[in-house]
């Protein structure tokens, strides 16, 4: 048994298997484990659209890839230390992200001549039996038939044994990395609560696992990641959806209105929905609709009502749900619109993450219809950009998009939660009752250009609302030329106001001048991070900006861009920010793109960056 | 909340004209939508409910411009979507009184989806469908309850399409109410929708609305008093079905499941198998709204109006309220430090 323990500062694993293998559920409890190890960490679940694509087929692997150190952590890493691949197809699908002489760990039932087909090696030629393996270290383990012999006495039938298997691959690698087992041992006994036979046969393999790996003397040494100086705090681990959706309640909570959810599935928003409707207890009102439209409309009937209306879905949802954006800023009523982006256009890449739909954001509806549009950078970062989105609809009276993405809504950080009584408090435009008897005018504004909320109910503030063209106060329709000119002004100079209530653009990183600017948004913050602190540590005039605000700009950003000599700007696209920085600013600024429905590596945004810079 | 004898007060006071807006009605002359405005602010101040709990909720169409014309609350939404924009609001605020106006393009053409999921999940509102079976304001060209083979702008040559049948549908989609009247029988029209409003679920009313431009005379055969008693059946709860003209009565009675028309003399001369009208009766309410004069080639059917059919089914936003009070009575009102925390924390020093 090997007594010494090799210090490393970061580890990259990839745990990969058939979506039936139960690959989420492993990596999720790694997660868990190495966050109470005071780990920083990083994840990126990575899964088919399918729910049981064909077994053993390389279109059925799923992927949970997780980084964690000792170090602070800005991505789920470029390429993998280990990779855990319990089939043939989840080796094949996965090696050519794995480090020269990084880990397997394989399963070598799932290595068998009907896996090996599915997972079209070449006349069915095993790669743990030939030299194609021969720069990686490869730990090859019949998990299935330890796992069998160990639970032999279980009672359970061999399908739920084989079931198991993934406790026994995640108790190997606690073992390598020197992890206890309590917190996934008290995970397993919660799950299966009043099932004690599932409770001892996984909590079984996972030791199984632990102690396989201590007595096969399969290493020479285990591996320490030693706790990360994470700023002092209390932490716990959130993905992206789960941040998001929490920043909704919070925003209801502290603005005292009640929370109305209109949606209709889809990936990768739907999780916003699951974890609301667990919280009927903060008075939350989650409607899952017909469909898209009504998912929209219905919230806003639910803000001409009085409540926070909010709606959430992906690309292809929010296109049917455009109309009715116009119809909310045509009306002036608070409505958060959530987009968690996928790949596209149409049905494009369900579950995979990509930032095309910025132009949609922004643009995306007929005729002149501003609204105001805010991005997610991180999963922590949800929980405050929804409840900003939630802020700005309140107090600006207009509907809001709130754009995240497929990687932030599935992949996880440890979050530094704020407590309740740190957020500000939201002041809604709600009337109580007409002013001095005067006569009530739906549409007056303050300085702002922001009207005043009229809730059905409220005696003496009767009054028609629509989606046509309406007369400045009053609000009556009028198809006056004049009339709709000065209209589709207000509205735009409504939405320009609100810069004065947002945070001026600050330097993420580096100097305020200098050669290269490094622009971007929404979830590529981490891995251009982390290549600009490279960059900067290898001597070179570089800074970062991350846009959080995308309409209207924070106020400055034309000067910060300004001061630098070359403007860069990666996106998960073929150019939109980029694209609309150039027309905004008229900067000579030049996209780095990747429309792989994959995050970008930080090798890749630092190769692009040093083209310009010499 | 305000005292139950205050209420009273309010609402007694008002009359049809303090539900009439400041806005001119821009309806083509002689519109059948008039006839249906009027009535239905002849009956507001008759509801007891306060002016300001009364909203209207459109879709797009000449019907839907009806909430410009009432001074209560109201919203003109977009084409289609009244019944979802009017969930949304009866599910943040229950104590409203919603009417959600629609017509026959609105409700069974763009809207058909949010029309047939509200009355499955039977909000408490009342839907008004204006049917004409045209388009007006996209001036004139066929709808989906257009009989097939009409001629409009986009039917010269008469329209293919098979029509719907919205009470039939209406049945289809699990509507607890299910009634229709028509603008030319004022009187009628307000009982059903005194009636459509007393009903607790959602209450959908098919009005007969004549669009003089552009499909004039489309209903003539049930309004013209010529014709009117020989083609429209008046159903009311526990009546036998009788219509026609003095001296050429027919009862209507039912063999098995097949309706069959009796000549009668007088009203005491009934049959003994007459069918008497039960609103309560799913199956009957569906042979009910087969009545149309094609049904059987011998015997000329009379169309019905009234409520076909009428069931006592829990709401949506009372299902809605009580799981949200039974979470904060089984955990307690969400604490968000609490929802904050989480169930897993960890602390750096």
């Amino acid at each position: 048994m090997p007594s010494i323990n090799e210090k490393i500062s970061e580890v990259v694993i990839c745990f990969a298997g058939d979506s039936g293998d139960g690959i989420q559920l492993t990596g999720g409890q790694f997660t868990e484990t190495s966050s109470f190890h005071g780990n920083d960490f990083a994840t990126f679940p990575n899964f088919p659209a399918e729910i049981r694509a064909p077994k053993g087929t390389l279109a059925g692997v799923s992927g949970f890839q997780l980084k964690f150190g000792s170090v602070e952590v800005f991505t789920p890493g470029d390429r993998y230390d280990v990779l855990v691949a319990m089939n043939a197809a989840a080796l094949k699908s996965n090696l050519n992200n794995l480090k020269k002489g990084g880990i397997i760990i394989a399963n070598i039932d799932g290595f068998d001549s009907k896996n090996l087909k599915l997972a079209e090696f070449i006349d069915g030629e095993n790669p743990l039996e030939n030299q194609s393996l021969d720069g990686f270290q490869v730990h090859k383990i019949d998990v299935t038939k330890i796992t069998r012999t160990a639970l032999k006495e279980s009672g359970l039938g061999i399908k739920e044994i084989d079931r198991c298997k993934n406790m026994f691959v995640l108790g190997y690698l606690y073992w390598m990395y020197n992890r206890k087992l309590a917190r996934t041992e008290e995970f397993i006994r919660l799950k299966f609560k009043g099932q004690d036979t599932l409770i001892e046969a996984n909590l079984k393999a996972l030791r199984s696992g632990y102690n396989f790996a201590d007595t096969a003397e399969a290493f020479t040494s285990r591996y320490e990641v030693e706790p990360a100086p994470l700023p002092k705090g209390t932490y716990r681990n959130i993905i992206g959806n789960h941040g998001l959706a929490m920043g909704l309640i919070a925003a209801a909570e502290k603005s005292g209105l009640d929370l109305f959810y209109g949606s209709y599935p889809i990936t990768p928003a739907s999780d916003i929905l699951h974890f609301l409707s667990r919280y009927k207890n903060f008075g939350v009102k989650t409607f899952q609709a017909e469909d898209e439209i009504a998912a929209i409309t219905s919230a806003i009937g639910a803000a001409f009502g009085g409540a926070l209306g909010v709606t959430a879905s992906s690309g292809p949802g929010i296109a049917l749900k455009t109309e009715a954006m116009g119809l909310a800023v045509m009306l002036e009523l608070p409505l958060v619109i959530c987009n968690v982006q996928r790949g596209g256009p149409s049905t494009g890449l369900p579950t995979k993450t990509e930032q095309s739909d910025l132009f949609q954001a922004v643009y995306g509806r007929n005729s002149e219809a501003p609204m105001p549009v805010l991005a997610a950078y991180s999963p922590t970062s949800a929980f405050g950009a929804a409840y900003e989105a939630c802020r700005i609809a309140i107090e600006h009276m207009t509907p809001v998009m709130l754009l995240s993405d497929g990687y932030i809504a599935n992949g996880s950080e440890p979050w530094r939660f704020p407590r309740a009584s740190d957020l500000t408090p939201i002041k809604s435009r709600k009337m109580e009752k007409s002013p001095n008897g005067d006569p009530f005018y739906p549409y007056q504004r303050n300085e702002e250009l922001v009207r005043n909320w009229a809730v059905p109910g409220t005696k003496g503030l009767e009054h028609r609302v629509g989606g046509l063209e309406k007369t400045p106060i009053e609000g009556n329709v009028s198809y006056d030329p004049e009339n709709h000119e000065q209209m589709v002004r207000v509205r735009a100079e409504k939405i320009q106001k609100i810069v004065d209530s947002i945070e001026d653009q600050e330097i993420e990183n580096g100097e305020e001048s200098g050669d290269c600017l490094v622009v971007g948004w929404g979830s590529t913050y981490g891995a251009i991070e982390h290549a600009v602190n490279e960059l900067i540590e290898e001597g070179y005039s570089i800074s970062q900006v991350h846009i959080r605000y995308l309409n209207p700009f924070p106020k400055n950003l034309g000067e910060v861009l300004k001061k630098f000599k070359t403007v860069l700007v990666p996106e998960l696209n073929s150019g939109q920010l980029c694209s609309m920085i150039r027309s905004e600013f008229l900067i000579d600024a030049k996209p780095i793109t990747k429309i792989k429905g994959m995050p970008f590596h930080v090798i890749e945004i630092k190769e692009e960056v040093k083209k310009y810079l010499k | 909340m305000k005292e139950s004898s205050e209420v009273e007060k309010d609402t007694q006071s008002l009359s049809p004209k303090d539900f009439t807006s400041d806005q001119e009605v821009r309806w083509c002359p002689g519109c059948g939508d008039f006839s249906i405005l009027k009535q239905v602010q002849t009956i507001l101040p008759e509801l007891g409910v306060p002016r300001e709990n009364i909203v209207f909720i459109s879709g797009i169409g000449c019907s839907s411009r009806f909430p410009y014309y009432l001074n209560t609350y109201g919203m003109h939404g977009i084409h289609g979507r009244a019944p979802a924009i009017a969930s949304g609001l009866k599910a943040v605020n229950p104590d409203l009184d919603i009417w959600v106006i629609t017509g026959d393009g609105d409700a069974l053409s763009i809207g058909g989806n949010h029309l047939i999921h509200l009355l499955r999940r039977n909000f408490n509102l009342n839907i008004l469908l204006f049917n004409n079976e045209i388009y007006g304001l996209t001036k004139g060209q066929y709808s989906p309850t257009s009989p097939q083979g009409s001629i409009s702008k986009s039917t010269p040559f008469g329209s293919v399409d098979h029509p719907f049948n919205p009470l039939a549908l209406a049945l289809g989609a699990e509507a607890t109410f299910v009634s229709r009247s028509m603008d030319r029988d004022p009187k009628h029209l307000r009982d059903i929708l005194v009636q459509a409003n007393d009903h607790k679920g959602s209450s959908l009313v098919e009005i007969y609305q004549n669009c003089n431009v552009f499909n004039d005379g489309a209903f003539e055969r049930f309004t013209d008093k010529k014709t009117k008693k020989e083609t429209t059946l008046f159903l009311e709860e526990g009546k036998p079905l009788v219509f026609g003209n003095e001296g050429d009565l027919k009862a209507i009675v039912l063999e098995g499941l097949r309706p069959k028309l009796v000549s009668i003399n007088s009203m005491e001369d009934l049959p003994e198998n007459v069918w008497v009208h039960d609103p309560s009766k799913k199956l009957l309410a569906g042979i009910l709204t087969q009545f149309f004069e094609e049904i059987n080639p011998k015997m000329k059917f009379p169309r019905p109006f009234g409520v076909l059919y009428k069931e006592d089914r829990t709401c949506y936003e009372e299902l809605m309220r009580d799981q949200i009070q039974g979470a904060i009575k089984e955990k307690g009102k969400g604490d968000l430090d609490e929802l904050l925390t989480g169930p897993n924390t960890w602390t750096i020093k």
